[in-house]
């Protein structure tokens, strides 16, 4: 879930900061993203409705739950698939790695939720290379990395280091021209995908009255790997299920121009249990829990649920645009991850997942453009007061309940306004550089407000009370 | 006439009571009877932000006492006034009538001319609460726009977050100062003398760091703008 030895966001964010070609990458890409989004959006006059349906959808979805799972369960099972359930990453991993079989290799459909179990590594540890197809997955792969964005995990990268991580990996590519560089990871994954038996994916979505799965991607490679081996493995977070066809139809509108800006996703896949003679002939379908049961019993927190997994909010968000994904620690960077990692992880203890609901200015943007309106900020602080409550007594809560007592009788206010203004006394050609204790912080940047010779209360209380 | 509660906010209080004072002129010369119940303290925001949501439940209760007889309460603070009506409730505390000021001009009052002068370079930063929890939309524009003098320039990228958040910029303080430094560049770009908000906690962010800068950009609360006049011109004072 989160990554080993990942250090707070806070400081996370510092090293990121410093890499000015990062920030320099991330501003280019988030700000073409972020345009075309906005446009695309705009085209649809009932978008708004249209957020409506899809927030309305996944909430039937998350309070019948069990329903609809037994659902699809049911329904994979007459189609011919067999599905298998796991509690968390280590049931999943396991389910996983005995379906591969004596297979060596295997090829991989980009998928979150597999990246959040660490499948690629458990895979490994039974000594099975896992092949990411999706291009932006195979360049973090190859170049040893961490992905930093939910839709283009490789968005930190510009095409010069590109080129260098296929050199190194052995991939000959002759310029750094984009087409060039697909080329050349065309090349080397063609003949991944003829040779490999076995082929593991995520889920976008499943319906469960027939039974069906899907997955949207931009490059084809996904629907290569979903229909040329002969096994097909899938896992996919249980929150996934939509109940119809005719729900899947307002995500399909949803999720290409909240992630891509597109009017139609260029590749949709659906397959339904298996077909004889016809792509995969055998089908497991990996349901994964590993937290989402716990999260929905939080009525505040469970809408994070809804996510579809489009990254609008990563590409508006001003502290995601300058610390980068991997200063999250998590597979789930950004707002939406900030969310949804601490309760996955589901430990107010674990400091570097505590860190993450911090690390939003709550500016709200992310809520603007969420299609399937996930109140970001909202649980944001729901989750900001879990951290509170586990911490319990420091410097901080110490200092809050000083205000909070303080605050509760308008003469202790006017008080400490009183004491407050003493620190005009610090005040050199009427600027406050530097401020002691926490306000240290405020100052390293920033000059402080000197405060009012006379606050307005007084004055009121002189002139008008 | 109308009777309205300036709920001044603790920040603009403390630090700013040039801007309440200047909200108080301004609503008295477009007609209102203006009282200011010295029971209120704070919104409870800080509180409610940072996880400290006891302390939020009762601060809201207490503001629910002090605001209960009014018609209306006006907050010279879109992140106040929609702590107040946006997350009030949710605490469990019942909402008087609450606007921030360019809310209450325009949509109460129904004015968009209120007859200010204000001879200056301005650029406006619409702060991340009034524009989209309150949704004020074009309203300061509008209020600005018809101010005589004032030349109005458009702020780039004005949408984004200035990086204050509250205790954000303490507990991120790189990335909060990150944040701040785009926020400067665009507004020195501007070429402006005066940046304006309708929040002085934005207020105090960038200008701290413009200040910093020496840049000699001075950050003026939009209330302090609109209650200039010929007769009685804002001048700089408590900034």
């Amino acid at each position: 879930m989160t990554w080993l030895g990942s250090p707070k966001f806070p400081d996370a964010a510092r090293a990121a900061l410093a890499d000015t070609q990062l920030r320099r990458n991330l501003r280019n890409a988030t700000t073409t993203i972020r345009g075309r989004r906005a446009e695309a959006v705009d085209e649809l006059p009932d978008w708004e409705e249209l957020r409506r349906a899809g927030e309305a959808i996944k909430e039937q979805v998350l309070h019948h739950l069990d329903t609809y799972l037994e659902q699809l369960e049911a329904a994979v099972t007459r189609r011919g698939g067999t599905v298998h359930w796991a509690r968390d990453a280590a049931e999943a991993n396991a389910v996983v790695r005995d379906l591969v079989g004596d297979a060596e290799e295997v090829v991989k459909v980009k998928s979150m939720t597999t990246a959040e179990i660490g499948l690629n590594e458990a895979l490994a540890a039974a000594g099975v290379h896992a092949v990411e197809t999706d291009l932006a997955e195979l360049i973090v792969q190859l170049g040893d990395d961490r992905p930093s964005h939910i839709l283009v995990p490789a968005i930190h990268r510009n095409r010069a280091e590109i080129r260098e991580i296929f050199r190194a990996a052995g991939l000959e590519a002759e310029s750094d021209d984009p087409r060039v560089l697909a080329e050349a990871a065309r090349a080397h994954l063609r003949r991944k995908f003829l040779s490999c038996d076995v082929a593991i994916s995520g889920a976008n979505f499943a319906v469960a009255d027939t039974g069906s799965v899907v997955v949207l991607e931009s490059e084809g490679n996904g629907r290569m790997c979903l229909t040329l081996p002969r096994r097909l493995i899938t896992v996919m977070g249980i929150e996934k299920v939509v109940p119809t066809w005719q729900d899947l139809e307002v995500f399909l509108q949803l999720l290409p121009r909240s992630s891509t800006a597109e009017r139609m996703n260029p590749y949709t896949s659906v397959w339904t249990g298996v077909t004889p003679g016809d792509g995969p002939q055998e089908f497991h379908l990996v349901l994964l829990d590993n937290g989402r049961t716990a999260t929905l019993a939080d009525p505040e927190g469970r809408q994070a649920l809804r996510c579809i997994r489009c990254s609008a909010c990563l590409n508006v968000c001003p502290v995601y645009e300058r610390t980068g994904g991997r200063s999250y620690g998590s597979v789930y960077p950004g707002p939406i991850g900030a969310i949804i990692t601490p309760q996955l992880v589901d430990d107010p203890r674990d400091e570097q997942a505590a860190s993450l609901p911090f690390a939003s200015s709550l500016c709200g943007a992310c809520f603007e453009v969420c299609p399937v309106r996930i109140d970001i900020p909202e649980v944001l602080t729901h989750l900001r007061a879990e951290v509170v409550r586990a911490r319990g007594r420091d410097a901080e809560s110490v200092a809050m309940a000083a205000a909070a007592w303080v605050f509760a009788s308008p003469r202790r206010y006017a008080a400490a306004q009183k004491l407050g203004s003493l620190a005009r006394f610090l005040a050199r050609d009427g600027r406050l550089s530097r401020l002691p204790g926490p306000g240290a912080a405020w100052t390293s940047s920033r000059d402080a407000p000197v405060p009012a010779r006379e606050p307005f209360r007084e004055w009121w209380r002189k002139n008008r009370g | 006439m109308e009777k309205v509660a300036l709920f001044a906010t603790c920040l603009t209080d403390t630090l700013y009571p040039d801007t309440a004072r200047a909200a108080v002129r301004l609503l008295e010369r477009l007609g209102c009877s203006v009282d200011f119940p010295l029971g209120q303290t704070c919104c409870g925001q800080m509180h409610f932000n940072t996880g400290y949501r006891r302390h939020a439940v009762d601060l809201a209760g207490r503001f629910q006492q002090v605001f209960a007889g009014y018609d209306a309460v006006v907050a010279p603070s879109g992140s106040c006034a929609a702590m107040v009506r946006d997350v009030h409730p949710r605490l469990g505390a019942g909402t008087p009538r609450t606007f921030e000021l360019s809310e209450f001009l325009v949509d109460v009052l129904g004015v968009t001319e209120v007859g200010a002068y204000f001879p200056h370079r301005v650029t406006y930063h619409p702060t991340c609460h009034s524009l989209r929890m309150l949704g004020v939309g074009e309203k300061p524009l509008a209020l600005l726009r018809a101010v005589r003098g004032l030349d109005l320039v458009e702020l780039p990228a004005a949408t984004e977050c200035c990086g204050f958040g509250g205790t954000f910029a303490i507990k991120n303080a790189d990335t909060s100062t990150a944040m701040l430094a785009d926020k400067m560049r665009h507004v020195l770009d501007t070429g402006a003398e005066v940046l304006t908000a309708g929040d002085n906690s934005c207020l105090m962010h960038i200008g701290g760091g413009l200040s910093r800068l020496r840049a000699g950009v001075r950050p003026v609360h939009l209330a302090e703008i609109l209650a200039s006049t010929e007769e009685e011109p804002w001048t700089p004072a408590s900034r």
